[in-house]
């Protein structure tokens, strides 16, 4: 399994042909206290930088964006009940969605752990 | 100026302190040329109450107060006898003149307001939550066809015939930007509403169906068959309800499984105010909270663990969302929620019930009456308290008539559909506890006299 | 003789206090006049009422065998508890009435009570809007003559009467646009928002149906003229530009800008926000404008209310005026009255994009209004926008010692004056000092708005304070700001002396509680 990270502060999770996809530790944090989050549907057809989840914290709602082409297959249904899991366990427990992807590609222009470990230090 | 406290001495005291030599050097970003020199020519200079008083009363003198006559409109707007203590309630300077509660500490008051309306609400709908209020019952009902819409990614709303027709005028025009399809006609003259015929019109393309109770006509019918319907082919049942009294009598939407009920609360607390301010009410299933437009009052606990109540889930609105917010709307209408709640709690669940069994008998009794003078037949089966008359003449130019005899009638369908000659011998009559039997043999007598 | 000692004690005992008298409790958890009230849903009962109904007559029902047979769960107050439980929770509220309001673009002035009384009219607030019109000739000279009030005010040749509140105007000007555009074959995909515009304005504008784009601002916090010409283009509908603006300032170049949006074919729509900055002084339409909504409550005093009504008439250029929204109120030759509505719009207002509203507006928003201008007077008016940015200005002036002033260096503001929070000692936020001055006795600023600004504080004394009102305002703001800047911790709890403490936002936004529900569900849900 390897590990990819966006300009977006995503973090995507490939093994074989699925990517799992959620928010980084450094987003949950500057957002706060996560309050809903919005999953994309199961069967979804996500093209690199389309809207694909709703993150919702007290004061403000922010899109997240597919970081890699592909079809859903697979959404976190614990957030719906327990949307904290992003603040408590961002890059583990609190993933967003699992989907296929349709252009491994694409990841070729992620950041690995340490580039977008620089990238928010030089934020 | 009497709402002015700044003296000259003051005014000057103040430029000092700026360090600015004349008023006019604070309007320096103001091009010269767009600049005025004096005050507005054409407008009158100010005035004192006396004066102020004497040319507003002159203007509200000539109008025709409902109170005065023989009253008998309704389509949409209901006359009620409001407590005098829901007036003084509403003229309490911390709720009058207060903001939108956005600073929960010092907002309690309006918020607990709030949170009580939004019970009611729900309760009086049948649904299980509802939101802090909305411009009024049009503007709630378009937001509903959106909320549809957002809510099935369909665009196509089907309108019942009997939904009032400026709901379906303003549906109407904000469709057409919006590109959304709406399947509406105008009601025929019959004593069943238009349930069946809408069945007909649910396809796996519709969003929701919208249906009125009672409807225009004053009409009831059970919606469940509808809703049944709807949900088959994952639409959702939209109710509107522009008499909430008619709720202490008939069953709630919700009970008949609406997933969206929407409604005029004029009648309760606010008044007729020729059309507005009046408060559109909004209330759907726990599964659709937050595809819910408009503010929304929620119950958490401060620092110390005390109940206290705040704005929730604003982050669905358009002070954070722009360009995605789930409306554009940014204000409820906070006076007249607040007016609706105070009277709904002094009338209590009995006094609810007690009221709308009131006007719905005394209703029974005016059609009954009505529909004796020769000319006049009453279309209704059932009705709550407003009915709907079929002349064998033309009933506008009656109405017009009637109105410089000092009765108001009712409301002429020809005055609500000008297109629709079928609809021309139609007059919908409504009675409330505020109508007096005299009132009903007036305009008895008076229709007599038209039809002879 | 005799002596009578009962009675009430005369003499002051020693002045006894607590070690920390906010340590004292009480029976009850109140505090002298600050006092909790219950839910109605905990006092009231179904079979308690306030109303006393006649009997109604005998009939059989005819409500098509659907009774409501269940119970509706509506708890019902005697007036005498009605009246106290209401008057209770009004004593919870900030309001006007209480104190000094300063919160930025919002326009918290006095509400005269003069424009209450004319409200309540029996001529005005009992008559239903569809009397037929000889019956309500009063009522529809009173909405043409505020028409033209707001016309002359304005220096434009139309007004649509009928938006519900500010954002509903400004939906009517977008769609008035876009109708214009669309006659003219050429709807256009773009509307040009400043960064620092009201979160309304692209709202709105998405709805009608465009792309919304941002144009920058410039370093003295106004529209950047040039980076404005560069993106005109045959793409683009409109601007919406609010003025004078969200940070304060009037925008000196408005003229420009209309002109160059004209030149390009698009329109230009004002946010009219803060029209009570310049009312009496300057006249939109003098400006170039093609539409502009007016919040009657900022500048005409009708009241907020605890949120609405508002009421938001749109004024329009003769460009647009074929497009506004029905119904609307002409007067003949003889001094007649009339509605124009759908039937009546076929022969001289085809061109309408239709109703807005079910019927004809707030017209009880009206009657105040109207009250409000004949009240001022042309140069009554004229001294309201004078005061208010006087007001303004000395609020700037006394304060930007202690509080960073962005752009205060490029002159006067207008009627709102901006501040950051840049200086405030590590940890402390705007939040913390906002909350600090409720401790003082006043409702907070507009507070992180506008977003061009960080921490801002946007702060509007209004025309209708006086010079030692706003005085011990100053005093207490500079105090929280100096607090702020030395790291007071205490800010970070504040307010400390409230109804109620700081709330919990983020319990209430994940487990939304929209209803009151019977206790015994409320354990069910906590498990």
């Amino acid at each position: 399994m390897s590990r990819y990270y966006t300009d977006e502060h995503e973090w995507v999770d490939v093994e074989g042909e699925t990517a799992t996809v959620g928010i980084t530790d450094y987003a949950q944090e500057q957002l706060g206290d996560i309050v809903f989050v919005e999953t994309p549907e199961t069967g979804a057809e996500l093209a690199q930088g389309d809207d694909a989840a709703v993150v919702e914290s007290v004061k403000a709602a922010s899109d997240v964006y597919a970081a890699v082409s592909g079809t859903v297959v697979e959404v976190n249904d614990a957030l719906e009940d327990e949307p904290a899991l992003v603040n408590s366990s961002a890059e583990e427990d609190g993933w967003f969605f699992r989907v296929t992807l349709s252009d491994k590609s694409e990841l070729d222009d992620l950041m690995d752990e340490k580039a977008y470990k620089a990238f928010v230090d030089g934020l | 100026m009497r709402y002015l406290p700044l003296t000259p001495n003051d005014r000057q005291d103040m430029l000092t302190t700026i360090g600015a030599s004349s008023i006019d050097e604070l309007f320096v970003d103001v091009p010269e040329d767009a600049r005025l020199d004096g005050p507005i020519r054409d407008l009158p200079m100010h005035a004192g109450e006396m004066a102020v008083e004497a040319h507003m009363k002159k203007l509200a003198k000539n109008n025709s107060a409902a109170g005065d006559m023989p009253f008998f409109l309704g389509a949409g707007a209901y006359r009620h006898h409001v407590p005098a203590s829901v007036d003084h309630i509403i003229q309490r300077g911390e709720f009058l003149t207060a903001y939108t509660p956005y600073q929960p500490e010092i907002a309690q008051g309006t918020l607990q307001t709030l949170f009580e309306f939004q019970t009611q609400v729900a309760r009086l709908f049948g649904v299980d939550v509802a939101n802090a209020s909305m411009y009024d019952g049009s503007t709630a009902c378009w937001e509903a066809i959106v909320m549809a819409r957002r809510i099935t990614k369909r665009g196509k709303a089907v309108l019942s015939s009997g939904l009032h027709p400026h709901y379906v005028s303003v549906a109407k025009t904000m469709a057409r930007f919006t590109k959304d399809q709406l399947v509406s006609e105008a009601p025929t003259l019959e004593a069943a509403t238009d349930g069946a015929d809408l069945l007909d019109q649910i396809d796996d393309d519709t969003s929701c169906v919208v249906v009125q109770y009672p409807d225009i006509l004053g009409r009831i019918a059970d919606m469940s068959v509808l809703a049944e319907k709807a949900h088959s082919h994952k639409a959702l049942l939209i109710a509107v309800v522009t008499e909430p009294v008619a709720l202490g009598a008939i069953k709630a939407p919700g009970q008949m499984d609406a997933d969206i009920v929407v409604g005029e609360g004029q009648s309760l607390g606010v008044g007729l105010q020729f059309g507005g301010p009046y408060v559109g009410l909004f209330g759907c299933k726990q599964k659709y909270v937050r595809q819910m437009p408009g503010r929304l009052c929620g119950e958490t606990v401060d620092a110390e663990g005390k109940r206290g109540f705040v704005l929730t889930l604003s982050t669905r609105e358009q002070h954070i969302r722009r360009e995605k917010a789930t409306s554009n709307i940014c204000t409820n209408s906070g006076l007249c929620a607040l007016a609706f709640t105070a009277h709904m709690t002094l009338l209590g669940e009995k006094g609810l019930r007690d009221l709308a069994m009131l006007n719905h008998k005394k209703a029974v009794v005016a059609a009954d009456r009505l529909a004796q003078i020769k000319g006049v037949s009453l279309l209704n089966d059932s009705f709550f308290n407003e009915f709907t008359l079929v002349l064998d003449k033309d009933t506008r130019p009656i109405v017009r008539k009637l109105a410089d005899q000092k009765i108001l009638a009712g409301v002429s369908l020809g005055r609500l559909y000008p297109d629709e000659s079928a609809l021309a011998h139609g007059l919908v009559v409504a009675v409330t506890e505020t109508t007096s039997d005299e009132d009903v043999e007036a305009l008895a007598t008076a229709l007599e006299g038209e039809l002879a | 003789m005799s002596m009578l000692t009962e009675g009430r004690p005369t003499k002051q005992e020693e002045n006894i206090i607590a070690p920390d008298s906010g340590a004292l409790k009480t029976h009850t958890g109140n505090r002298a006049l600050m006092v909790d009230e219950p839910l109605i849903f905990e006092t009231g009962s179904p079979d308690r009422s306030g109303v006393d109904l006649p009997a109604a007559p005998s009939a059989e029902s005819r409500l098509g065998g659907l009774d409501r047979d269940e119970p509706i769960g509506i708890p019902g107050l005697s007036e005498a508890e009605a009246v106290r439980h209401y008057t209770r929770l009004s004593r919870q509220n900030y309001a006007i009435d209480v104190g000094l309001f300063p919160l930025g673009s919002c326009t918290m002035k006095h509400n005269p009570r003069l424009n209450e009384k004319m409200a309540r009219l029996k001529g005005f607030s009992d008559i239903h809007p569809l009397q037929p019109v000889d019956s309500v000739q009063g009522a529809l000279e009173t909405i043409y003559q505020l028409a033209e009030w707001l016309k002359t005010l304005t220096g434009m040749p139309a007004v649509a009467m009928s938006p519900k509140a500010g954002a509903h105007g400004e939906l009517c000007g977008i769609l008035a646009i876009r109708s214009a555009l669309e006659a003219r074959g050429d709807a256009r995909e773009v509307i040009l928002v400043p960064e620092s515009a009201h979160g309304t304005n692209p709202a709105t504008a998405a709805f009608a149906g465009y792309k919304v784009e941002d144009i920058p601002a410039n370093a003295s916090g106004r529209v950047d003229l040039d980076a404005l010409k560069a993106r005109l283009g045959p793409d683009v509908a409109g601007v919406m530009i609010t003025n004078p603006n969200t940070c304060g300032l009037f925008e000196p170049d408005m003229k420009a800008i209309s002109d160059a949006v004209h030149e390009a074919g698009g329109l230009v729509y004002c946010d009219g926000a803060n029209f009570n900055a310049i009312v009496g002084r300057v006249r939109p339409g003098d400006l170039g404008i093609d539409a502009m909504h007016i919040n009657l409550h900022k500048t005409f005093s009708t009241p907020h209310g605890g949120g609405g009504p508002g009421s938001g008439p749109v004024v329009f250029s003769e460009a647009l005026e074929p497009f506004a929204p029905l119904p609307f109120v002409e007067k003949t030759e003889e001094g007649h009255f009339h509605l124009v509505e759908e039937e009546t719009a076929e022969d001289h207002h085809e061109s309408s994009f239709g109703r807005m509203v079910a019927f004809h507006g707030q017209m009880g928003m009206f009657t105040r209004a109207l009250t409000y201008m004949l009240s001022h007077g042309s140069d009554g008016l004229k001294q309201v926008s004078e005061d208010a940015v006087l007001n303004a200005n000395y609020v700037l002036r006394s304060m930007e010692d202690v509080l960073e002033a962005p752009f205060a260096k490029s002159g006067p503001c207008m009627h709102e004056a901006l501040f950051s929070d840049n200086g405030f000692a590590n940890g402390l936020t705007t939040l913390d000092l906002a909350k600090g001055l409720i401790d003082e006795g006043y409702h907070p600023m507009t507070m992180y708005f506008p977003l061009v600004v960080h921490g801002a504080m946007l702060v509007e004394p209004t025309e209708t304070e006086s010079k030692a009102a706003i005085d011990q305002f100053i005093g207490a703001l500079r105090s929280v700001a100096e607090r702020a800047k030395a790291g007071d911790e205490l800010l970070k709890s504040a307010p400390h002396f409230a109804p109620r403490r700081r709330l919990d936002e983020t319990q209430a936004a994940r487990k939304p509680i929209l209803v009151w529900q019977e206790p015994e569900e409320y354990a069910e849900a906590a498990e």
